[in-house]
């Protein structure tokens, strides 16, 4: 069952045209995986699918709802979560407070919401930073945090915007593994990756953009073998 | 000067202190929650006083019994703020959202003039009156009450901001709404909540004051200004910062009138401001 649909979705920032006429669908339970040089409209097209940005023309269905033009709030509420690539932890609260604030969402009961919070930092190997701030924890362990409040909110969907950047090389195989055992709950997965082995070795299918365009989707395997793809981005890539 | 004029200075900077902390504590939960100046706090307390005083002269209620209704009048005058006027000014510039607030506080103060004149009045024989004496030092009671309810509506809204569900999605909102918003929290719903809290606060302290203070359509401008001090002093956006630094500027005037000289006490109170603006410009316990 497809579990969104987009469908030539374009937006344009004054003159620049940062998303144009895309289209793709998900499949509930895979991960599909988004690549494309910087600037490519990656994060934008999140903005647009969560409610952040309104998309100047197209369709976005979640499940069968149409949720295009919808805020972001209510498509949370929906069931698709989100992280940031640029984080966003409630800083001057501890880890189980951030959680918790997304536990709400589903749970009303402060006790049960607290439980099923420490239960979803369990899962993201936190236990032992519940109490700390937010502020006090370090890149790799505010990605967990970021991962577990999304998940607090119980998502069929979750978009997560570049989970291994802007950690050393010992942090990313940890978060791997954890969006690993994260799909194996069910979650459906659009992940913002630059790093290529990692995308291709997650991802059920993968989308490439340039400059705001849809140049490729499908397995990794072709994808790693188009010619377009090579091209913009992972010719670039190899050369550097 | 005897201890006991101290002792007496210090108690009535003290139950001064705790309502200043608390008009301040609605400014900085709204500056906290949207990073917006509600310049029109004074004319939202001035209301709230209003709000008592008719329901007196009126009804015949007494503020001590009025004061649910006029926690609740503000709270819904702080809804409608938030509905008509502020939720368009959100993304404007700063100088447009001053402008915005200072302009209803001018707007709300005008009509009170034209519906209600500037004169003084005052609730005649409120059922909170006459004062108790501990030794030499004399303690009047409505002023006493009015410290204490605002001492433990202070704390009431502390805990609702720390400890309830709401609370912590406005404190979540507060930090970073689109963060929030994922979340599924509604940062407009929020917000509206945020001005009725803020204004809610207003209610309380000027309800309680309306059983001793002289109302009329100016009285507010005042209370905002030391609100503003002890919002800078206690750090913007935090809410118990607010209550030592109303306590602070409480002792700072009372004191400082009986040591140096009483037609000074705004200098002393401003002078704290220009203090904290030049060595702690973050106040006590600010995030800014």
């Amino acid at each position: 069952m497809k579990i969104l649909t987009v469908e030539n979705l374009s937006k344009s920032f004054g003159g620049i045209q940062a998303n144009r006429d895309i289209s793709f669908d998900v499949e509930e339970g895979s991960i599909l995986g988004v690549i494309g040089p910087n600037g490519a409209g990656k994060s934008t097209l999140f903005d647009l699918i969560t409610g952040f940005t309104k998309a100047d023309t197209g369709k976005v269905k979640f499940f069968d709802k149409d949720i295009f033009g919808m805020s972001p709030d209510k498509i949370s509420n929906l069931g698709v979560g989100r992280t940031f690539q640029k984080l966003k932890p409630f800083a001057d609260q501890t880890l189980l407070e951030n959680v918790m604030i997304g536990a709400f969402v589903k749970e009303k009961d402060i006790k049960r919401a607290r439980d099923r919070a420490l239960e979803i930092i369990d899962f993201v190997d936190l236990i032992e930073k519940r109490h700390h701030f937010a502020k006090e924890l370090s890149t790799g362990q505010r990605k967990r945090l970021e991962m577990a409040r999304a998940m607090a909110i119980d998502p069929k969907l979750l978009l997560m915007d570049e989970v291994t950047g802007g950690v050393d090389q010992k942090t990313i195989p940890g978060l791997v593994e954890l969006v690993k055992k994260l799909k194996k709950t069910g979650v459906t997965i659009i992940t913002i990756e630059h790093n290529i082995n990692i995308i291709m070795e997650i991802s059920d299918n993968v989308l490439a953009l340039d400059q705001g365009k849809r140049i490729a989707l499908g397995e990794p395997k072709e994808i790693q073998n188009n010619k377009q793809v090579i091209d913009a981005y992972l010719g670039t890539f190899d050369a550097a | 000067m005897t201890t006991e004029i101290i002792i007496q200075a210090i108690v009535t900077g003290l139950m001064m202190g705790l309502i200043y902390a608390l008009i301040a504590a609605g400014l900085s939960l709204i500056f906290g929650l949207m990073e917006i100046v509600n310049f029109a706090h004074g004319e939202h307390l001035m209301l709230s006083m209003f709000s008592s005083f008719w329901l007196w002269s009126l009804f015949g209620l007494d503020p001590l019994f009025s004061i649910p209704i006029t926690i609740l009048l503000l709270a819904f005058c702080g809804i409608i703020t938030h509905y008509f006027l502020i939720r368009y000014i959100l993304k404007a510039k700063m100088l447009i959202q001053i402008c915005a607030t200072f302009g209803l506080s001018i707007f709300i103060r005008s009509i009170a003039q034209l519906l209600w004149t500037p004169d003084f009045r005052n609730v005649d024989k409120p059922l909170l009156e006459g004062r108790i004496e501990i030794g030499s030092v004399f303690i009047g009671q409505p002023q006493l009450y009015a410290s204490l309810v605002c001492l433990l509506a202070f704390f009431g809204l502390y805990w609702f901001v720390t400890k309830t569900e709401t609370g912590l999605a406005l404190q979540a909102t507060a930090q970073d709404r689109h963060a929030a918003e994922i979340l599924g929290i509604p940062s407009n719903k929020m917000f509206a909540i945020g001005w009725a809290i803020g204004l809610g606060c207003v209610g309380v302290a000027g309800g309680m004051m309306a059983n001793y203070f002289f109302i009329f359509t100016d009285v507010g401008i005042n209370f905002a200004l030391f609100a503003f001090v002890a919002v800078a002093l206690g750090g913007f956006g935090s809410i118990i910062g607010c209550l030592y630094a109303g306590i602070i500027i409480g002792l700072v005037e009372s004191l400082g009138g009986l040591l140096i000289d009483p037609s000074f006490k705004l200098l002393y109170v401003f002078a704290i401001y220009l203090l904290v603006v030049i060595y702690k410009p973050q106040g006590l316990f600010g995030r800014y």
